[in-house]
């Protein structure tokens, strides 16, 4: 049978998932336990038990001056900024999406602009942005809102454009305004798209909000990190690590769900 | 005055004719079947009766109205593929042929209920009751036609534009639909308009059946010439003429003498 034929059986399937994890996880044991049998002290791999003790304390204990924990503390503040950046970006871009998509007006406005802003990389306007809004919260939402909404916007304007034209025709045929064209048959469809598109962002948000709080933050998952960089404490460095992935990893999985629930028309055909 | 005017109408893209001189005057009521080649220019036709694009010369008057500059409730349209709306149900998609007329484009209250029932109604006289729950893309392709005519229908528009409607359908379903569309029309008495690529199709339905075809050739510039109406066949009582010439003539009766 030709490889492309091939698939594997359930139990195999499992196994197979598993490997790549199971492979790195024993290749960080072994290469841990080397360096640690030739220098107890060695900092750069530290042992999985001792990441797992540093995890449990960074979880559970308060800082010694304050009382409060220093992990929830970061993730909360991390968490308000991406959300607030990609709540915003989705906003602008289903808006701009609609309008380059319906409006020819719009579209000749605003198509090669946004063509143009994406090819800008924000992070080399993150120093603008300190300057003009400061180094609070802001700068941190707008990098992330800058960094995502070109594209977002760009892919929505196109699904909209993708829309079969019949459709179009046949809302006006039974009296649509361009508004309830809008509202009635473009939004709906191009909602699964934009929680898609989120989902596809989200990489790049968390890339632009671990940026921005290297650079400049006194609170955040991002700031932690490279605070901490500076004792080359790597057992704290690889639980946030682990903790952003987690985290990434829930909030695209509840999207996924919500989308299937919420869209239940397109898996209708399947 | 005839219902459908089309006046000299002409249509070029760019440098190439796709239509001329194309001159046909229909009465309210009649079912107008429209063959061709491919390529000829019948769903430009289609288009230009439904005002989504208009013609370069001529006008195209319903009712002695003003043309058209835009789709409106006055046309009802069915095209081949994508006629209804993927995220609504089949209940929602025939409430939206009277919703979408509204600034919101969305019934509440008491119209909302109205006109959910009259949609119910209108999907048993379709057959499509046991589905009004579901979404079109469940539904065979047989199905989705007749909810995009029973859409259209719904909006109660005064002439109905068929593209190609049957053209994905097999031939059980195509004549299935043809006794669907047949009995409607008797109901309604809607004026009609249906592009078909079956010629046996087109005599069957129409009452007339109009061929577009090129008069004139360029061979060293295909789309120098455009296509017009060039047989206006009269097809009612089967194709067979002067079968109502006594209507018209009684005076020709044998014993009238
Ligand atoms: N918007 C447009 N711009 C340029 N050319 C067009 C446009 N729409 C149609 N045409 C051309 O006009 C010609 C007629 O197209 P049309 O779709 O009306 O043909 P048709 O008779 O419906 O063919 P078919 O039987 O294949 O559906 C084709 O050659 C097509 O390429
Ligand atoms: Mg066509």
């Amino acid at each position: 049978m030709r490889l492309i034929n091939r698939t594997p059986s359930r139990p195999m399937a499992v196994a197979l998932a598993a490997l790549p994890f199971v492979a790195i996880a024993v290749a960080y044991s072994v290469s841990s336990e080397i360096r640690l049998a030739a220098n107890p002290s060695d900092k750069l791999l530290p042992a999985p038990s001792t990441i797992w003790e540093t995890a449990i304390r960074l979880f559970t204990q308060g800082d010694r001056r304050t009382g409060e924990i220093l992990l929830w503390k970061d993730t909360l503040a991390s968490l308000t900024r991406l959300f607030g950046g990609v709540g915003i970006a989705a906003a602008l871009s289903l808006t701009l999406g609609m309008l380059i998509g319906l409006l020819p007006y719009a579209r000749r406005l605003l198509s090669d602009f946004v063509a143009v802003l994406s090819m800008v990389p924000p992070l080399a306007l993150l120093p603008i942005l300190f300057i003009v809004f400061g180094l609070g919260e802001t700068s941190k939402v707008v990098l992330i809102v800058i960094g995502i909404t070109p594209f977002m916007t760009r892919d929505l304007s196109q699904r909209v454009l993708d829309i079969p034209h019949e459709q179009i025709v046949k809302a006006q045929t039974l009296g649509a305004s361009s508004l309830v064209i809008a509202l009635r048959v473009a939004l709906p469809q191009i909602l699964p798209r934009l929680i898609s598109n989120i989902r596809l962002s989200l990489g790049s948000a968390w890339l632009f909000l671990i940026a921005a709080e290297a650079v400049a933050s006194d609170v955040g998952l991002g700031y932690r990190i490279f605070l901490v960089r500076r004792y080359l404490a790597m057992d704290v460095i690889l639980t946030y690590v682990v903790w952003i992935t987690f985290l990434a990893f829930v909030i695209d999985w509840a999207l996924k769900t919500l989308s299937r629930r919420a869209f239940p028309w397109m898996e209708a055909g399947l | 005055m005839s219902f459908v005017s089309v006046t000299d109408v002409w249509q070029r893209y760019g440098d190439r004719s796709i239509l001329e001189r194309v001159n046909v005057a229909v009465n309210e009521g009649e079912f107008i079947s429209i063959v061709g080649a491919s390529g000829c220019g019948k769903s430009t036709f289609l288009r230009m009766l439904l005002a989504e694009e208009r013609p370069s010369r001529g006008e195209i008057r319903i009712d002695g109205g003003e043309p058209a500059v835009e789709p409106n409730r006055e046309r009802g349209v069915v095209f081949q593929r994508y006629s209804v709306f993927p995220h609504l149900t089949v209940r929602q998609n025939i409430v939206a042929g009277e919703a979408f007329d509204t600034t919101w484009g969305a019934l509440s209250g008491a119209n909302r209920k109205a006109a959910r029932e009259r949609a119910d109604a209108l999907l048993k006289r379709i057959g499509l009751n046991h589905v009004a729950d579901q979404y079109p893309a469940s539904l065979s392709g047989g199905m989705q036609q007749r909810l995009a005519i029973g859409q259209a229908m719904t909006a109660k528009p005064r002439v109905l534009l068929l593209d190609e409607p049957f053209g994905a359908l097999d031939p059980g379903t195509r004549l299935a639909m043809h006794v669907f569309l047949m009995e409607l029309k008797a109901e309604t008495n809607m004026t009609v308009f249906m592009v078909t690529h079956d010629l046996e199709e087109g005599f069957k339905l129409g009452d007339r059946v109009l061929v577009f075809d090129k008069p004139r050739w360029d061979p060293h510039d295909p789309g120098a010439y455009g296509a017009t109406i060039t047989y206006d066949f009269d097809a009612k009582d089967g194709g067979m003429p002067y079968q109502r010439i006594l209507d018209n003539y009684p005076s020709l009766a044998p014993e009238a003498g």
